[in-house]
């Protein structure tokens, strides 16, 4: 193997699961901050890698309905967990962000400290999923309509740089396939990594998406891809699609919008807890609050931007009192806006399958039941 | 603003243990700005000196335990412009309100040699189940940050930021992995109102519920869980809610159906 096959883009390379650390290493030499999956209190979190951090080996999770376990292996594959609580989306919008300060000056005068000035660090994300991926794709609509754009997610967005994995053992609560987002990832990447292992073999297909990847590729020992080596990645994929097990009813978009008043809502809100964690858990979910806070003298106020849910009260409080009361029209909420109205706001579904939600839910609500119990007593037949 | 007079701040104290009024002296960075901005009148905890009402705001701690309590908390409120109920026990009645479920007769007996000359009523009850009160802040004890918060709204004439959504979604923004799902640890979390801070699940523990119930708290499908999905008993599952907010009505009633016990009249009553 050498760094010296001028793999361009489009190209794929192999590369021995060994060269991993040096993987990482070049993505430092590049000048980037390394975000990588993490094992840390009985769960997978992205969080930023010390000079001598690397990938966690011989890693699987378990996931159900409000269930997730971590499971230390004695093997040496290094992929074979999926998401965890955290999605990356914290990494673009944090989940408190100071907009300004205003300080009191004398005589009336006042100043206004802008925003964090500072450019966004440069940062490449290791290990995300082709969902991540989708996700990203979907914020980007959120935060940059044409009209009207974060400039704060966008100076961090332009300096990120994604080394996706494409997923070998699904958990029992992706749907993906069925949300045409994964479990391969198909554009949004640098680099897109494939883990092929067998008794002989240990090695990574790496499909090059971008200049910014194939810098990081000349960089460590690899060979150019065989047709066999694509074979494998393909059966890789193909066996994870097959090992799903849930998945999204077709047609949800136009089966919400006719179910507005479906009994199946007050059902759900017996088990809801208005907690909020689907939302907080949900890679795409953007709702935020703006606060002002004042010192104790009133001199000195800073306005704060932090993550809000529609499960909140507050949420939809509009002067005199708040619409949403009841649990049940706060999930109808949530569930209509990520799989329907979603659509009709950005073109694109809300939600990418990656299950999060079902996981992270304290009760196991399972947004695909919900909406098969929604399409099994369909009120209006979708017209011929 | 100069000349006016500072607001008069009093600090009173009924059936409580002195946590809640030690986080104002526990505010040791900010209570030079306090003192700065506000006159403290009467707070027996920190000092002697007594100034007589009216007062612009009086934070009172503690439950309502004796008919003497009655009467003075009256009194309080009429001397006060603002009342802020601060703690679980001024906010529920507190730890001791698990008497409201029980003999009281009987505890007399089995604590005090002479109950004779013990009187008390049969129940704890929150401040705002005597007289009007104009903001609660929860927790046993209250936070530092959110009784900053509301003397600082207070001051400037605006709303205190004091969410009342669940503690949930506090462990999510703070980056705390979810000790239920994750480890399996039972957690009144989702059904808790947000604002100590993250306190327990930061430290691999359940919430416990000091904050007492959120808004809309879904207590008995959480209930539902513990028992269906966490193997609890429904003794522990009681347990678990009944403890510093025992007389929160969301927490009551359905910690006592964990046991078997229907929540009578008289206890629906003084719930509420
Ligand atoms: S709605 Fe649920 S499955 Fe869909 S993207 Fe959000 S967290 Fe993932
Ligand atoms: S589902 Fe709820 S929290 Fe998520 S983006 Fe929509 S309104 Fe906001
Ligand atoms: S669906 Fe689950 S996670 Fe979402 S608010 Fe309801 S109980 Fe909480
Ligand atoms: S640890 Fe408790 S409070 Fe935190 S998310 Fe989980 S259930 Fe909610």
């Amino acid at each position: 193997m050498s760094a010296e096959t001028g793999a361009l883009v489009g190209d794929s390379a192999v590369l021995e699961a060994t060269a991993l650390p040096a993987l990482i290493q070049a993505l430092r030499d590049e000048g980037y901050e390394v975000i990588g999956p993490t094992a840390r209190d009985g769960a997978i979190v992205f969080s930023e890698y010390g000079p001598a951090d690397s990938l966690p080996v011989g890693y699987e999770d378990s996931q159900e309905g409000g269930r997730y376990r971590l499971i230390k292996t004695a093997g040496r594959r290094v992929f074979d967990y999926v998401v965890g609580p955290k999605s990356l989306k914290e990494w673009f919008w944090p989940p408190r962000q100071p907009l300004w300060t205003a300080r009191r000056g004398g005589r009336g005068s006042y100043t206004i400290d802008p925003p964090d000035p500072k450019v966004a660090p440069r940062r490449a994300f290791v290990g995300v999923r082709a969902c991540d991926l989708a996700a990203m794709a979907v914020n980007d609509r959120t935060f940059d309509n044409g009209d009207f754009a974060d400039p704060a997610y966008l100076k961090r967005r332009d300096n990120a740089i994604f080394i996706s994995v494409d997923c070998a053992r699904p958990a029992a609560t992706c749907f993906c396939a069925s949300m045409n987002t994964g479990p391969r990832s198909s554009s949004g990447f640098d680099l897109a990594l494939t883990e092929l292992e067998d008794a002989d073999t240990h090695v990574f297909l790496v499909r090059i998406g971008t200049e910014a990847g194939a810098k990081v590729v000349a960089r460590v020992p690899h060979r150019l891809s065989v047709e066999s080596d694509l074979e494998r990645a393909r059966a890789v994929v193909t066996q994870a699609v097959a090992r799903m097990e849930r998945s999204m009813v077709p047609g949800i978009d136009a089966l919400l919008k006719r179910n507005f008043t479906h009994p199946r809502w007050t059902t759900v809100a017996e088990r809801c807890l208005s907690c909020g964690n689907c939302t907080m858990v949900c890679p795409t979910c953007f709702c935020s609050d703006v606060k002002d806070h004042t010192s104790l003298t009133g001199d000195v106020t800073t306005r704060v931007r932090s993550w809000d849910s529609c499960f909140t009260l507050d949420h939809s409080y509009v002067h005199g009192g708040a619409l949403r009361q009841s649990r049940m029209s706060r999930y109808r909420q949530w569930m209509t806006h990520k799989l329907s109205s979603w659509w009709d706001q950005f073109g694109v579904s809300g939600c990418t399958g990656c299950g999060r939600c079902i996981t992270w839910c304290p009760v196991g609500i399972d947004i695909t039941e919900e909406a098969r119990a929604i399409a099994e007593g369909d009120l209006t037949q979708a017209a011929e | 603003m100069a000349g006016a007079r500072k607001p008069r701040l009093a600090v009173h104290k009924f059936a409580s243990c002195d946590g809640c009024q030690l986080t104002l002296l526990d505010c040791e960075d900010q209570l030079l700005d306090v003192v700065g901005e506000i006159e403290i009148a009467y707070f027996l905890e920190a000092t002697r000196q007594e100034i007589r009402g009216p007062y612009d705001v009086s934070l009172v701690e503690g439950s309502i335990t004796t008919a003497h309590d009655i009467e003075r908390v009256r009194r309080v409120r009429a001397q006060s412009k603002m009342l802020i109920a601060i703690g679980s026990c001024a906010t529920a009645g507190g730890v001791q309100a698990l008497r409201n479920t029980a003999d009281i007769d009987a505890l007399a007996r089995a604590v005090y040699p002479n109950p004779e000359y013990f009187q008390t009523l049969t129940t704890s009850t929150a401040i705002q189940d005597h007289v009007k009160v104009d903001f609660e802040l929860r927790g046993c004890p209250i936070s530092r940050e959110q009784l900053i918060e509301v003397v600082s709204a207070y001051l400037t004439r605006r709303k205190p930021n004091i969410p009342n959504y669940s503690q949930c979604m506090e462990c999510k923004q703070a980056g705390t992995v979810c000790v239920m799902v994750a480890h399996g640890t039972p957690c009144l979390g989702p059904v808790t109102q947000a604002g100590c801070g993250n306190v327990c699940p930061s430290c691999e523990r359940g919430c416990y519920g000091c904050f007492g119930p959120k808004e809309k708290a879904n207590a008995k499908s959480l209930a539902r869980w513990f028992e269906g999905s966490l193997g609890l008993s429904g003794r522990q599952t009681h347990d678990l809610y009944r403890t510093f907010n025992a007389g929160a009505p969301a927490f009551c009633e359905v910690g006592l159906a964990a046991i078997g016990e229907k929540t009578d009249e008289t206890v629906a009553e003084v719930t509420r």
